[in-house]
């Protein structure tokens, strides 16, 4: 096999997920924390269809100089999935060696739903078998800090752990992405969710 | 000061700075976007969402003829509807600059269909700036209004999901004001009889001249020579535009030249020759069709392009790697496989009550039901199945009105249902309701009206009483213009969609009539921010549906409405209250009394 010349120093990040789990907000701090430490960032995300139950991705590339907004099969360096099945659908793109930061969470879709299929029984011990994996119940953490809605801060907490991102103010990246009233319990997610990683 | 930005958000910014006064859109992914940023710099200029894209540009147009910079903004297929001011408005020219933006979806994350726009720019001869990234987004939407001054046309701006939805770093510069141009009538320009048009065509050649030359020394348009281009044996060229730049770069690297093309009508044919001169092989990595290629091929130069490159669907840089080098990425793979997670209607969703009814008629009676483009598209999937067709804004009625006419024709048993929302029908569907009354049809049309302009993430429309810069406006009564247009008051009827009994019986009267009849269900979008007026009007009070599994026989009826909130499990089905919404769909399709409304 040809080697290929892909941008070696750039970084690829996917958060995987079902519409309406905020994968969008925990990108748009991660990202906009990345360009202002300095790195050269492209996000991409696909709008549409995905607030009626359908899958979202957002994609997140960091480095010196970034070209492509969008990363490739066997390219992501780390994939986040906000639900179980989700990591199990976006596996391909992982890099070999790379780690998959799950949230063991389900969320049936359609035909699950309507008992036409079984919603996949063994997805971690078949990612467990591929990937470096990190498993844990980000929704549990929300709670019990307070509010279910900050589980993707949590993941952004465990995500970031996982890139080995240094010298980024990460707190204050948080506060100032979220209203007044919420940057404590946010702040506390992120802390909770690195101490996963 | 450098901001992460959409390429949506940029265009607007790009617009915002050159001193646009005037825009109109209609919403339509991935172009939304643009006008919703645009209406955060309200206090410097004016934006609106037009009923429909011919009439965005039309009053853009308009705009540029009184003397100030112009855009209107639309998804690729808005361009169709939008072509015929396009071509003429080309002959013209401008007075104040004006940039059609073009947003095209190869791909089809959110399209009917996949159309390469960048055909539109040549056909119509308009100048044609493709930007890769968020910050030439903003560089060319200025650039764009200057170049349509400086030669007299109007300007496309090529975009794509990928340039829309991407985002990266963007320069922020001030705005700085442009001055109107003052009117002066000038009918030989603007007055396109034919008389003056065989002038203006002979004008417009002389113009694609001149914007060609530009074209080849234009700034958009450079040579990027790789590190290592002239160290390798075989010199590698790549001609490229927009997103696909993107992709080629990270493909080849240092190791090839790039001709990137920002400018893409007129091709710089001069550029692309020395270009070519100076490279073994040359390469044409592009999105759709064979755009460049076809031209590259013209000039009688070898290339490598479609269909190594795939010639529809999106690329990224697996893709043209692998078409490249034919190497395949290291990947992971396992045998177990995720179930499919198709887009639903939302649990709570209005127009699942209007589909639950229709069905019980379908069941007993030929229907064909005509679609539209709106979230009730995805009415046409299991378990609701009642959707035919689906081809374009505004379709639905027309095409049920022939397809009735025919059934009618050739003594077929059937009736023709028309099926579109409330935003379709202001976008096109009016047109076709008059062409029912006016040919005496007798196909059923149905409004869905949810309150707001759904599918494409809430924007106001001309029946919801707002306007895209949030001012309280007049609001367009269905059901009165219906019957301005001719239609009998006992043909026009309301209903709440979530009350299957009443929707039902209205459907029934008007399949029934040998006369033009509508049905208008009246029910806001579940997602949607609800106005005083809706909260006045409809009972949106909280309130969840709970199953009694003593009388629950786990019949599977409820299930069958494709409701997300409801889990048909093996032994019991359950509602989801934290999804559940309390809109008693499944309460009142329950054969056994067993679902329960609980309000809080």
């Amino acid at each position: 096999m040809m080697a290929f010349l892909n941008n070696q120093g750039t970084k690829n990040i996917l958060l995987v997920g079902v519409g309406g789990q905020g994968t969008i907000l925990a990108s748009k701090i991660l990202s906009e924390a990345l360009a202002e430490a300095g790195y050269d960032v492209k996000m991409s995300e696909i709008h549409g269809m995905s607030q009626r139950g359908g899958n979202v991705s957002t994609q997140i590339r960091y480095g010196e100089k970034v070209y492509s907004p969008v990363v490739g099969i066997g390219e992501a360096d780390v994939i986040v999935a906000f639900e179980k099945m989700e990591a199990l659908r976006w596996l391909e793109y992982l890099k070999p060696g790379g780690r998959i930061v799950i949230n063991d969470f389900e969320i049936p879709s359609a035909p699950i739903l309507m008992g036409q299929v079984e919603y996949p029984q063994g997805i971690i011990e078949a990612l467990s078998a591929k990937a470096d994996i990190l498993v844990f119940k980000a929704a549990d953490i929300a709670v019990s800090l307070g509010s279910a809605r900050v589980m993707n801060i949590v993941l952004l907490g465990a995500l970031v752990k996982a890139l080995g991102i240094e010298g980024i103010d990460w707190d204050a990246a948080i506060r100032s992405s979220v209203k007044p009233a919420f940057a404590d319990i946010n702040a506390q997610a992120f802390r909770a969710g690195y101490e996963q990683g | 000061m450098r901001k992460l930005m959409s390429g949506n958000e940029a265009v607007a910014r790009g617009a915002y700075e050159a001193g646009l006064v005037f825009a109109s859109a209609y919403p339509g992914t991935p172009s939304t976007e643009i006008l919703e940023n645009l209406a955060t710099y309200k206090d410097s200029l004016y934006c609106e969402w037009a009923p429909n894209e011919k009439v965005a540009l039309e009053a853009a147009i308009g705009a540029s003829v009184a003397g100030v910079r112009a855009m209107a903004a639309m998804k690729h297929v808005g361009v169709n509807v939008a072509a015929d001011p396009l071509f003429t408005f080309a002959y013209t020219g401008v007075t104040g600059g004006l940039v059609l933006v073009s947003a095209d979806d190869p791909g089809m994350h959110s399209s009917q269909n996949e159309q390469d726009n960048r055909n539109y720019a040549e056909a119509a001869r308009v100048l044609m700036l493709e930007p890769s990234d968020s910050q030439e987004a903003k560089d060319f939407m200025k650039l764009g209004l200057e170049l349509s001054e400086r030669f007299n046309t109007p300007v496309m701006l090529h975009m794509t999901t990928r340039v829309c939805h991407s985002k990266s770093l963007v320069e922020l510069c001030d705005r700085v004001e442009v001055p109107a141009i003052p009117y002066e009538k000038n009918i030989a320009k603007y007055v396109t009889t034919p008389a003056n048009s065989k002038v203006l065509r002979v004008k417009l050649e002389a113009r694609l001249r001149a914007m060609e030359e530009y074209a080849n020394t234009a700034a958009a348009n450079r040579i990027e020579r790789g590190a290592e281009a002239d160290a390798s044996e075989e010199k590698i060229g790549v001609l490229t535009s927009g997103v696909s730049y993107e992709y080629a770069r990270d493909t080849f690297g240092e190791t090839a030249s790039y001709l990137k093309l920002g400018m893409t009508f007129p091709i710089p044919e001069t550029l692309i020759r020395e270009f070519a001169q100076t490279v073994d092989k040359l390469y044409v990595i592009e999105e759709m069709d064979p755009y460049l290629e076809r031209h590259v091929r013209m000039f009688g130069i070898d290339c490598v392009g479609k269909p190594i490159i795939p010639s529809f669907g999106e690329l990224n840089a697996d893709i043209v790697r692998s078409a490249v080098f034919g190497t395949e990425t290291l990947h992971e793979t396992t045998e177990l496989e995720a179930v499919v997670r198709p887009p639903v209607l939302c649990a709570g969703c209005p127009h699942r009550g209007f589909f639950v009814a229709l069905q019980k008629i379908a069941k007993k009676q030929g229907l064909i039901i005509t679609g539209d483009i709106g979230c009730y598209t995805l009415g046409s999937a299991p378990p609701l199945g009642m959707i035919d067709t689906c081809f374009c804004m505004g379709g639905s009625i027309s095409s049920g009105h022939g397809a009735q006419v025919a059934l009618s024709r050739t003594g077929q048993d059937r009736k023709a249902i028309a099926v579109i929302g409330d935003s379709t029908f202001f976008h096109t569907g009016i047109e076709s309701l008059i062409d029912i009354v006016y040919n005496k049809g007798t196909c059923v049309s149905v409004i869905l009206d949810n309150r707001i302009t759904g599918m494409t993430g809430h924007q106001e429309n001309p029946g919801t009483g707002f306007t895209l810069m949030g001012e309280e406006t007049i609001e367009i009564d269905i059901p009165a213009l219906c019957a301005a247009i001719g239609m009998k008051p006992e043909n026009i009827v309301t209903v709440n969609p979530l009350d299957l009994a009443e929707t039902e019986k209205a459907l029934r009267e008007a399949i029934e009539k040998d006369e033009p009849t509508v049905v208008i269900t009246r029910w806001p979008c579940i997602l949607k921010k609800f106005s005083a007026q809706d909260k006045e009007e409809f009972d949106l009070s909280p309130a969840v549906c709970r199953v009694d599994h003593a009388k629950c026989k786990n019949c599977k009826i409820c299930v069958q409405t494709g409701c997300p909130a409801i889990y048909s499990g093996a032994e019991a089905t359950t509602i989801n209250e934290e999804s559940c919404t309390g809109c008693t769909v499944c309460k009142q399709v329950c054969p056994f009394d067993a679902i329960e409304e609980v309000r809080a």
